[in-house]
């Protein structure tokens, strides 16, 4: 399936599905980084997952976001499905507003990204005060902040393969 | 695709994905909240966890790298005029120390025999393996630390953990090659100890953003800001006698029927290196024939819970 990008005339190749999930697990690779407690470092995962339930909303949405969430509960030692919980939410989101959010400019998409990011944070915080955790402070949403504003060279990033040249066919003239 | 071919035996498969995405929404959350109410009340899948974490441990090792080595490299180009003077000062450390390094093995044979004479249970031995702080967990809610001593190196969860100046924590899980040590200063790791001054026993609990909170004393209560708090060791977790923290703050209203005060730890909980694992404390056998116990001894039981 050849998709159209939105906002040019370019014709973009299809997204293959190794990639997408290569993409996945090096964003979650990303989030296994040992950096402690600094804030402000963006969820890559649910930044990941967002783009791709957005640009791909036939090929990843909530199983994938289910497993990695679950993946990312045992890597971090939270409760065992917090993450997943907020990312299904977060693919379910996303797919639902993937007609929408592409024909706006970059920026405006990364408008349209940070209310996702932030909700699913805001699920995590909900499910963990409600087990009895501490309040980590609001620099715990500058994560979300960073994440969209690193939406406009992500998308770059994740869509180059799809950007490269057309192989040469004799019988195609383009 | 040939679109004409499925005409009469339903849409074609373009359309087909699956159940609608309301329901799968639903059920992955269901299913998600199912495994959150397992997690935080069966520990049974906490194995599943070990199991999962040991296949993610290659992953993790790898991206752990990059990190390690930027480290390293840190410490490579410390200033070589720093490390002299650090070494300088921790030599008149051991200096020091070493009178009282020097009688602690004299004083440990008297103390056994004093209370030989006495007649007073034995005070048992605690072993300890020092482990090394790989990094701060990164789940915001609690505060955790990740050490690399783990049940290859006969780690169990519950075993207590210390630095050179105090208590830091507390194993609460246990991974083939790491374990998770939880802070005292999480919101729900609890403490028994004892005022060093008088030795007035109570529960002290974390209170987030690296604070404590000694609970449960009435308004005049006999504490006063500087006092040191010790480990009581009716917990059955920690020995008793070593430091934990210092208290920074009393308010006494008596609106309320306990006080506030506010403690912070002694030990660099927050910060990392080395600490060492203490060995998993037996606690020394009731005598006998003892009397019936009175309720009022069992408050130190409420120490320890941990997560």
């Amino acid at each position: 399936m050849i998709q159209p990008t939105h906002s040019s005339r370019r014709i973009l190749l299809p997204a293959r599905a190794w990639f997408i999930y290569f993409s996945l697990l090096a964003a979650f690779a990303l989030n296994l980084a040992p950096l402690g407690r600094v804030p402000g470092i963006p969820d890559w995962l649910a930044l990941a997952l967002c783009f791709w339930c957005i640009h791909q909303p036939l090929k990843i949405g909530m199983g994938a976001g289910f497993f990695f969430g679950l993946a990312m509960d045992v890597a971090l030692g939270s409760v065992m499905g917090q993450h997943a919980f907020a990312y299904v939410l977060l693919a379910y989101a996303a797919g639902g507003l993937a007609r929408r959010v592409l024909w706006f400019p970059l920026a405006q998409q990364a408008l349209h990204v940070l209310p996702l990011l932030l909700g699913a944070q805001l699920v995590m915080l909900t499910l963990r005060l409600a087990t009895g955790a501490e309040f980590p402070g609001l620099a715990y949403f500058l994560s979300s902040l960073v994440a969209a504003l690193l939406w406009h060279p992500l998308s770059y990033l994740l869509l180059l393969p799809q950007y490269r040249p057309v192989e040469r066919d004799e019988n195609r003239p383009i | 695709m040939p679109v004409a071919g499925h005409i009469g035996q339903g849409p074609p498969p373009f359309f087909k994905r699956g159940p609608a995405p309301l329901a799968r929404l639903l059920f992955f959350l269901a299913l998600a909240l199912l495994l959150m109410a397992a997690d935080l009340r069966y520990p049974a899948i906490e194995s599943v966890r070990t199991a999962l974490a040991a296949l993610l441990w290659p992953l993790q090792k790898i991206v752990m790298l990059p990190v390690q080595g930027a480290r390293e490299a840190g410490v490579y180009f410390a200033d070589i005029a720093r490390l002299q003077q650090e070494n300088e000062e921790l030599r008149e450390r051991q200096l020091a120390q070493a009178n009282l390094l020097l009688r602690q093995a004299h004083l440990d044979g008297e103390n056994r025999r004093l209370r030989a004479l006495l007649d007073m249970g034995e005070r048992l031995d605690v072993p300890a393996k020092a482990a090394e702080v790989l990094y701060a967990a990164r789940d915001p809610f609690s505060r955790r630390i990740v050490i690399d001593r783990g049940l290859t190196h006969d780690v169990q969860a519950g075993q207590a953990v210390i630095d050179d100046v105090g208590v830091i924590g507390q194993v609460t899980r246990v991974f083939p090659l790491v374990s998770e040590v939880t802070l005292l200063t999480d919101k729900r790791q609890a403490i028994s100890v004892q005022v060093a001054r008088n030795g007035l026993r109570a529960v002290l609990t974390g209170a987030g953003s690296g604070a404590m909170e000694l609970r449960y004393l009435p308004a005049n209560a006999e504490v006063e800001p500087g006092d040191t708090l010790l480990t009581s060791g009716l917990d059955g977790v920690y020995p008793p006698g070593l430091p934990v923290a210092r208290v920074m703050r009393v308010e006494r209203d008596n609106a309320h029927s306990f006080a506030r005060i506010e403690c912070a730890p002694l030990a660099g909980v927050e910060r990392q290196g080395q600490v060492l694992v203490l060995g998993k404390r037996v606690a020394p056998p009731l005598p006998e024939d003892a009397p019936e116990q009175p309720k009022q001894s069992g408050k130190g039981r409420k120490a320890s819970t941990a997560r």
